[in-house]
């Protein structure tokens, strides 16, 4: 059977055990929590998790549309950017797929096309890591970006209201209008 | 580089679970992003708080006192007779698990010490250890641990990943309050100077000048003048606050949040307009002070003995002037110490009326006794009675959402106020589900004193189970406006929208009421108290001006 069409009638296969993999990346009990409470808003963690590996694996599997791509990866990303986690383990995840693939449906491949879809399976796989990185930087980028704006809106405004700030009057330079 | 781990590591580190070490035996690890910085020791010493000094959480010596673990052992002892819902707490917890996943900062950082079962358990494990029998004879083999630096230096960075916001305990089938035990730990490391700053330096000016930002009356004054200003320019009216003003029937306390940082700033010209309103309609008798100008308690975070202090400011000045009774603005914790601790602090309050709303003579009973009536409460019952004329169309381009704020919703059960309110000055109000809303409320993240800038991850991962509930009802009904009734809310929230989901704005519900109050005498209002176009209401202008 040609890949494409393992992939889709794995897919539940493939992608509870990508669910799995990323799931226990958090300790143990976590991980249990993780994978057993179904409510989203009791567990948006686990939820936001599945929910956009779902939709990833169907952009991997497809038409790899950038954006289709991002809207699913950037929720998980956007909570692993701020988890304790390095880089490699926030936007990394996205390799763990490899593996499964290869463990699930490795042994259906014919020889010499299966060894040639795989290794086209694995560049996509390796664009998807690289969005993912990028998405990581935009969120951390965030993180530092609300860092600066918290401070310095609270020292701007304490000044402003204190009237040390004179603002730029709309009428240009005091120099250029007539003294009364 | 030479703290990057090598591609081999990285790649390991993916595919396996973390170690599976007992939670007892795995050391702390005080992660930049999830801490404050320590407190400063001026401000220690200014409230006399003792081992004020500088030190460093992410440096090995933390510089203890020689006798820490003494002052430590005899703290807990005290505290232990004299607080009985301390012992029974650390003695009836049968660990069921049913507050394990409840925790906002458990659900977002993934890190089961931020468990409220296993939080306390730092706690407890001590506890058995030093103050019960089994402990003593069977040590770790009946959950005990001796005091080490180690362990203490986890109580500190645990007991600072809570924000006392007690939806824990809502799910207690012991009704144990998790949020005491972290007040009770967080009052020992107070014993050995390790507060955080920004609790200590709030507490500290608030003691000395009465606002956590440590602006001195004429300052606070000239802040609400500025207000005045603003106020004209939009409305057309100008309002005039009282100032400490002697035998006025009520006095006014709102946190200072309010006064000093957006978008609070917009519901304190809110209230300046509700006043101003019912005194042109009603001759209505409200004062604002400039010496109870906070109504936020950092005592609360800090000791028993520091909250009652900072709480006792406002009532001295309620008896100063020789008010009736006193409104309290939209804040948190304010509200938590009023509802829960002041009666028994500084109370029974003889010397005020029992408050009666002077325009609709409702008598609020349930205030009888602090003599302090909520914002949301008076406003409430105001619009009941028909007493103010609303326009809600002028709210017309917000979808608007409602945070319970922790320590109202869940510290005194206002859930309705607020929501009537809202639901008679808007239109459009969207509840989020059920499990993050009233009792069930999920924190801001920051509550408790954590709102610093150098703890943002653990800010942003706190606040991600309200966030979630806020962008579901963003997706689903295109909510545009979140708001709430608490300062710290406030200030923390818009971070927070910033981060999961920028469409979304937030507000205090008394700029939402003072959009659509309709002013005795105001001008053509285009634009809302932000000075922000209302859709719709500025186009015949233009049109006028461009047929001209």
């Amino acid at each position: 059977m040609r890949l494409e069409g393992l992939l889709e009638k794995h897919k539940r296969v493939i992608v509870n055990k990508w669910f799995d993999a990323v799931v226990h990346t958090y300790p143990a009990d976590t991980a249990r929590f993780l994978k057993s409470q179904k409510d989203p808003f009791a567990n948006p963690v686990g939820r936001t998790t599945f929910k956009g590996l779902d939709g990833a694996y169907d952009q991997l599997c497809g038409e790899m549309e950038t954006e289709m791509l991002a809207a699913s990866l950037d929720p998980i990303i956007r909570i692993r950017a701020i988890q304790d986690f390095t880089p490699t383990q926030a936007a990394g995840f996205v390799f763990l797929l490899k593996n499964i693939i290869r463990e699930t449906v490795g042994d259906q491949l014919r020889e010499k096309e299966g060894l040639e879809e795989l290794m086209a399976l694995d560049a996509r796989v390796d664009t998807v890591g690289l969005l993912a990185f990028d998405i990581f930087m935009r969120c951390r980028e965030k993180v530092y970006q609300l860092k600066a704006n918290e401070t310095r809106n609270r020292v701007f405004s304490a000044f402003h209201r204190a009237g040390l700030v004179a603002d730029t009057p709309e009428d240009g330079p005091e120099t250029n209008k007539t003294i009364e | 580089m030479s703290d990057l781990p090598k591609p081999e590591e990285s790649l390991s580190k993916l595919d396996h679970e973390p170690p599976r070490t007992g939670w007892m035996d795995a050391p702390v690890d005080i992660r930049k992003g999830m801490y404050c910085y320590s407190a400063n020791p001026k401000s220690l010493n200014y409230t006399g708080f003792p081992h004020a000094r500088e030190w460093n959480p992410i440096e090995d010596d933390w510089k203890l006192p020689e006798n820490w673990q003494e002052i430590l052992h005899r703290g807990f002892r005290e505290r232990l007779d004299r607080f009985r819902s301390v012992k029974v707490f650390m003695d009836i917890c049968v660990r069921c698990g049913a507050c394990a996943d409840k925790c906002h900062f458990f659900i977002g950082t993934g890190d089961p010490k931020n468990m409220p079962v296993l939080r306390a358990e730092l706690l407890r494990s001590v506890y058995r250890n030093d103050f019960t029998l089994m402990g003593k004879i069977l040590g770790k083999l009946n959950g005990g641990r001796p005091m080490t630096e180690n362990v203490l230096k986890e109580w500190w960075y645990y007991l600072f990943q809570c924000s006392e916001c007690r939806r824990c305990s809502v799910f207690c089938p012991y009704g144990i309050d998790t949020a005491e035990i972290t007040i009770f730990g967080r009052e020992l490391l107070n014993l050995l100077g390790l507060n955080i700053d920004w609790i200590a330096t709030p507490v500290a000016n608030c003691y000395r000048t009465g606002n956590h930002l440590g602006i001195q009356p004429h300052a606070f004054k000239d802040m609400l003048d500025f207000f005045v200003e603003d106020i004209e320019e939009v409305v057309g009216v100008k309002v005039e606050p009282e100032y400490n003003k002697k035998g006025a029937d009520i006095l006014f306390i709102t946190p200072s949040g309010d006064v000093f940082a957006d978008p609070g700033t917009y519901t304190a010209m809110g209230y300046m307009l509700l006043f101003h309103y019912l005194k042109e309609r009603y001759g209505f008798d409200i004062t604002w002070s400039t010496y109870a100008s906070e109504g936020g308690n950092f005592g609360f975070f800090t000791s028993h003995e520091t909250m009652k202090r900072l709480n006792s400011k406002m009532y001295a000045e309620a008896k100063r002037l020789g008010v009736k009774w006193i409104l309290g603005g939209e804040c948190g914790h304010m509200w938590r110490v009023i509802h829960q601790y002041m009666d028994t602090m500084n109370g029974p309050t003889d010397f005020m009326e029992t408050p009666v709303n002077p325009i609709t003579g409702t008598v609020f009973e349930n205030a009888k006794s602090t003599k302090m009536v909520h914002i949301m409460e008076f406003l409430a019952d105001l619009i009941k009675h028909d007493k103010l004329e609303l326009n809600p169309r002028r709210n017309d381009h917000l979808k608007v959402t409602f945070h319970d704020s922790c320590n109202p919703a869940r510290g005194m059960g206002l859930l309705d106020e607020p929501r009537y309110v809202i639901n008679n000055v808007c239109n459009n109000f969207y509840e989020m589900p059920a499990n993050t809303i009233r009792e069930q409320t999920f924190c801001c993240g920051s509550g408790s004193g954590l709102n610093a800038g150098e703890d943002m991850e653990l800010r942003l991962m706190g606040s991600l189970p309200r966030a979630n509930a806020v962008k579901y009802v963003h997706e689903k009904h295109g909510v545009n406006m979140l708001s709430c009734v608490c300062a710290i809310d406030r200030a923390a929230l818009p971070t927070m929208t910033e981060y999961w989901t920028p469409e979304v704005d937030v507000t205090g519900v008394c700029e939402l009421v003072a959009n659509a109050l309709v002013i005795p005498g105001e001008h053509d209002r285009p634009t809302d108290l932000r000075g922000e176009d209302l859709p719709g209401w500025a186009e015949p202008e233009r049109e006028e001006t461009d047929a001209e």
